[in-house]
This record gives C-alpha cells, structure tokens and sequence, in this order.
C-alpha cells in the first residue's frame, strides 16, 4: 500500500506547467540555429591544390635554368637526368627495398621512441622531481643536432642496425616528450577537477582524462617526433654507411656523391623528402585534423 | 509533503544528514599573506532538501562547494557527506569535448562501475530525464549552450550520488533558458531523492528554487541569516510570491555588501 502511495507520489508533482513546455519548444527552436558543419571537401582542397601548385612551379623553374643554360651540367642536373636515374632504379627493381629498408627503420625507430617518449613525458608532466631534474635536459636535447650522435652511437654499437636505432631515438624521444609535457601542462583544470568529482583519479585519471585532453599537444609532439625520426636515421645512414648495414635511401645518397653521379644524389634527396612529406600527410596530419575536427576546434593553416 | 515522504521512503540517510559542515574556515596562504575566505560555516543539509547558498561574487561560494566536493581540505572545522563523493556541476559545462553527449555520461557510469552492457542504456534514459533524447550522439561543441548545461546535469546525475552540488550551473544561459532549467532541475528534483547545494549570486534564482536560502556574507564568507521559502511548486521567477521575498533577501544582500565596502 505505501509502494503505491509511494509511486503516485512521485509522478504527480512537479510535471511543469504548459508555460514551461512553451518556453521548451521556444528554446528548442533556438538552438537548432546555433548548430553548423563545415565542409570537409573544402579544407581537403585547401590542403591538396597549394602544394602541388608550388611543386609544379620548382620544377618549371628548374627545368627553365637547365634548358636556358643558367647553370652548367655539373652543377645541376637536368629532370630527366634525375628520371633517367629513377627510372634506372625501378628497373634494376631495388627502388622499392631501398626505400623499404630505410621507411622500416625510421617508422621501427620511432615506434620505439614512441614506447619510451609517452612513459618518460608522462612523468615529466606529472611528478614535480622528476620535471625539475629531466625537464631542461630534454628542452635541451631537442635542440641538438641528432646527426652529433652518430659518431659516438658507431663508437658504442659499431655500424649495425642498434646505431641507427640509438641516433633515432635520441632525435625522437625529447621531441615526443616535450609534446605530451606542452599537451598536459595545457590541460585546462577544469577538465582535471571535473574528472576527480566523477571518481578518474590516479590512472584512471591518466587514462581517461590526462590523456585524451592532451592528445592535440601530443599529436603535435608526434609529429615533431617523426621529422626528427627521419632526419636522425638519414643522418646516420648518410655518414655510417656500410655494405653490412643493407641499401637505404641515405646510403644511396653518399653513394651516389662517391660515384660523383649528380642525378643520383637530386634523386636521393628527392625521394626523402617525398617520404618524409608522405608519412606526414598520410598519417599525421589526417590523424591531428581527425583530433581537433572533432572536438571543434579550428584547423590551422 | 507527499514527495518528502517518497524521498524518505526511498531515501538512504532518512535519518541523517546528505552533507553536515561544522565550523568550517578556510584560508588562503598568499604572497600578499593569509586571506581569510569562509569563517566558521556551520550548514547541514537534509537528506532530499533542497539548500541555495546566495552570496556576492568572491564571497566564497565556490570555495565552499569545493571543500564538500572533497576538491579542497579546510583549514578548520570538519565536512561530512554520509551518502559518498557528491555529484558537482560547475559554472562552466565541463563537458569533456573528445567525447560525445552520450560518451561523458557512459564515462561517469563506468567509473561508478556500471556494467558495460548497461552503460548504454542508462546514458539514454539520463538524457531523455533532461529531455536531450536524441543528443547521445553530439559532440560537445555542437550543442547549445543550454543543451549543454543539461548534459553537465545529466552527467551529474549519472553518478547516482545523493548530494548534488551546484556551481552557479546556470549563471551562463539565456534567460529563456535558465527558465526551462529551472523548471526541469526542480522536476528531476522531485522525481528523485536527490539532495542540492546549489550556489547562486542571483537571488531571483536562490528563491526560486530553494527550499532554504542560506545568505553568506563577504570577506570573510559567514552564514549572515537563513530564509524558509515555504511558496509550492511549481514556482515561477516572476511570481509575485518570489519577488516579494526576493526583494527582502535583495535588501539584506546589499547590506552584507555595504557592509564589506566601509573595510
Ligand atoms: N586557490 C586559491 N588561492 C588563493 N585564493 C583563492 C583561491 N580560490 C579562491 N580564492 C579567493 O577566495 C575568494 C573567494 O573565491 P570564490 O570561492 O571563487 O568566490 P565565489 O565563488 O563566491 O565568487 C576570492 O577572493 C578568491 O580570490
Ligand atoms: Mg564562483
């Protein structure tokens, strides 16, 4: 009898009146005009058409000093010189290892500074010893020149794989770190004291609400990350080359300076770039425009 | 009442209290030296009671708020919450913008430790108690400001505390909309067990809502003086009943402002 009462009870009071429904269907039609989308087509466009125009431009450029004799054969090669090469390669059918053998390398190096940079920035970010002893070490060893070592990692390993991994890693770490280490230190505190009062503390509170508010921070470092990844691995490949250590894209560049084969170094250098703009653009940036798309936030550039 | 008596029935804490404070002070160290900012707060706070704290701003009201959260420890004098960690909801949403409407409100089930399998379910049922059925799959930044506001609530309300704790929730919505809010806090009021602190500068809001009114002075925050607003609800802001009483709180507000102003 008292369940009934009990369940009479709490239905009846409180339904609000008519007014309050006006005031509703009022509100309800106010807000659909705050909502908008973006078309994606439109930055996807944005992004595309501008590099290849400019990519375009090089290489009319190039071609008008080569064909109004500007500069001297020696000095720079003609595009078909540099495709003749190329085209040399693919047929020879190592075009695809050599780039393979260095693109291993580089995204191994770095998912192994990954591994290392995400722990290490954590704690940086998060426990205050450790922040005051790690943290101006790491600002500085991301503005040294990874390529500086390269001649201690050869002293260490000798000239094998482990060099190459250990030059990696001491370009990528500090950059990996140094991003979550920005990302946390921008997470506004509101999101941390909203995440305590729902019970995310400790590593629940890593996990759930550290992480995922420092992700665009962190995305940033990752990006960095690479770049610094791939520069590192061309370095050591460029001055440890050796027979052992297989064909990659840095070694095909000194060789082709030893067999004093210009086309061979343009080419080079041209396929590095490439590869490093095309692991950028193929999974950073669609990976950091995919973050802060869908949290609202503008795109930059 | 008849909803008392259901909030008993169901009630945990029928007995006790949803939030006790007794003598509590809490000071700030600074380099311009120690502030004083609450002095000797003794509130309690009856389970299913509905409590506004109203005071000018940087009067303390968020300081307070926190040390119930458990956000802050006072510097003296003891807090208690019987029923558990209370739910807050802040001025700001706080809304988690990599998740959806739906997701912050799963997240806050599963770390009460809701079952997967349930998540779901309970996350629809929580938006469609604050009348946002269809918003489980909006990102934060989709939704109005309003919108927003109820999915913070809902948020709240999907930790299953006894005691919510209520920041200035609405200072930052329209006025339409912070008339359909306070028409749908004091429905969900109703529908549950729930007991609310709910902190206000604004005492139109404090009244219109609360069973008690609780008005805090400045510099340092103390309890000045207590009102029972015993006008049922439904109630409206333009009431005559609530402006009436408004206008007498109004009055003693300005005093506890004149007051601090001749420091
Ligand atoms: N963490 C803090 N450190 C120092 N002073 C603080 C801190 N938090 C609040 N205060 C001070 O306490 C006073 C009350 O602040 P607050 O509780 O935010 O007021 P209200 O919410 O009533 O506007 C203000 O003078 C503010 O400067
Ligand atoms: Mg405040």
């Amino acid at each position: 009898m008292a369940s009934t009462d009990i369940a009479e009870s709490t239905s009846t009071p409180g339904t609000p009146g008519t007014t309050t429904d006006d005031l509703a269907a009022l509100e309800a039609g106010l807000d659909t005009i705050e909502i908008r989308r973006t078309p994606i087509r439109e930055t996807f466009l944005k992004k595309v058409l501008p590099p290849f125009l400019a990519i375009t431009l090089v290489l009319a450029v190039w071609q008008t000093l080569v064909s109004t004799d500007t500069t001297d054969e020696t000095k720079l090669p003609a595009p078909s010189a540099v495709w003749d090469s190329l085209t040399q390669l693919w047929l020879q059918g190592t075009l695809f290892e050599i780039i393979w053998t260095s693109v291993s390398r580089g995204l191994l190096g770095f998912l192994l500074a990954l591994a290392i940079g995400t722990p290490l920035g954590l704690l940086v970010a998060r426990v205050k010893a450790v922040r005051a002893a790690l943290g101006p070490i790491l600002s500085g060893l991301q503005s040294l020149p990874s390529v500086a070592w390269v001649p201690p990692a050869v002293l260490w390993f000798g000239l094998n794989d482990t060099m190459m991994f250990t030059v990696i890693l001491l370009g990528a770490v500090p950059s990996i770190a140094n991003g979550l280490v920005s990302g946390v230190d921008q997470v506004p505190p509101l999101f941390l004291r909203a995440g305590r009062t729902l019970g995310a503390t400790g590593i629940k509170g890593v996990w759930h609400i550290v992480m995922p508010a420092a992700l665009p921070g962190y995305l940033a470092g990752l990006k960095q990350g690479w770049a610094f990844s791939w520069r590192s691995l061309m370095a050591a490949e460029i001055i440890a080359s050796s027979p052992d250590l297989g064909l990659g894209l840095g070694q095909l560049l000194e060789n082709g300076r030893n067999n004093i084969d210009l086309p061979g170094v343009f080419l080079a250098i041209l396929l590095i770039l490439i590869v490093g703009i095309a692991i950028d653009l193929l999974i950073f940036s669609p990976l950091e425009r995919h973050v802060l798309h869908s949290r609202g936030l503008v795109v930059r550039n | 009442m008849a909803t008392n008596f259901a909030k008993a029935a169901r009630g945990i804490n029928a007995a006790g209290l949803a939030a006790g404070l007794e003598h509590v002070s809490k000071s700030f160290v600074s380099p311009a030296g120690q502030q004083l900012v609450l002095d000797d707060i003794s509130l309690d706070v009856a389970p299913g009671e509905f409590v506004t704290i109203l005071g000018a701003s940087g009067c303390g009201k968020s300081t307070l708020l926190n040390l119930v959260a458990g956000l802050d420890q006072p510097t003296t004098g003891s807090i208690n919450t019987p029923g558990g960690r209370p739910a807050l909801m802040f001025q700001e949403h706080a809304l988690f913008p990599w998740l959806t409407a739906g997701k912050n409100i799963e997240l806050a089930l599963r770390l009460r430790g809701v079952p997967k399998s349930e998540r779901h379910t309970e996350a629809k049922r929580l938006l469609e108690l604050v009348r946002l059925g269809g918003a489980h799959g909006k990102r934060v930044h989709e939704l109005s400001g309003g919108m927003r506001q109820r999915v913070a609530m809902a948020r709240a309300l999907a930790q299953d505390s006894d005691l919510l704790l209520m920041d200035e929730p609405f200072a930052a919505v329209d006025a339409i909309t912070r008339d359909v809010l306070h028409g749908e806090l004091t429905r969900i009021w109703e529908e549950t067990n729930l007991s609310v602190l709910f902190v206000t500068h604004n005492v139109r809001e404090a009244v219109r809502l609360a069973q008690r009114v609780v008005l805090l002075s400045s510099r340092p925050g103390r309890i000045a003086k207590e009102w029972t607003v015993d006008i049922p609800q439904p109630r409206r802001i333009e009431d005559s009943a609530v402006a009436e009483l408004s206008l007498e709180i109004t009055e003693h507000l300005r005093r506890e402002i004149r007051r601090h102003g001749q420091h």
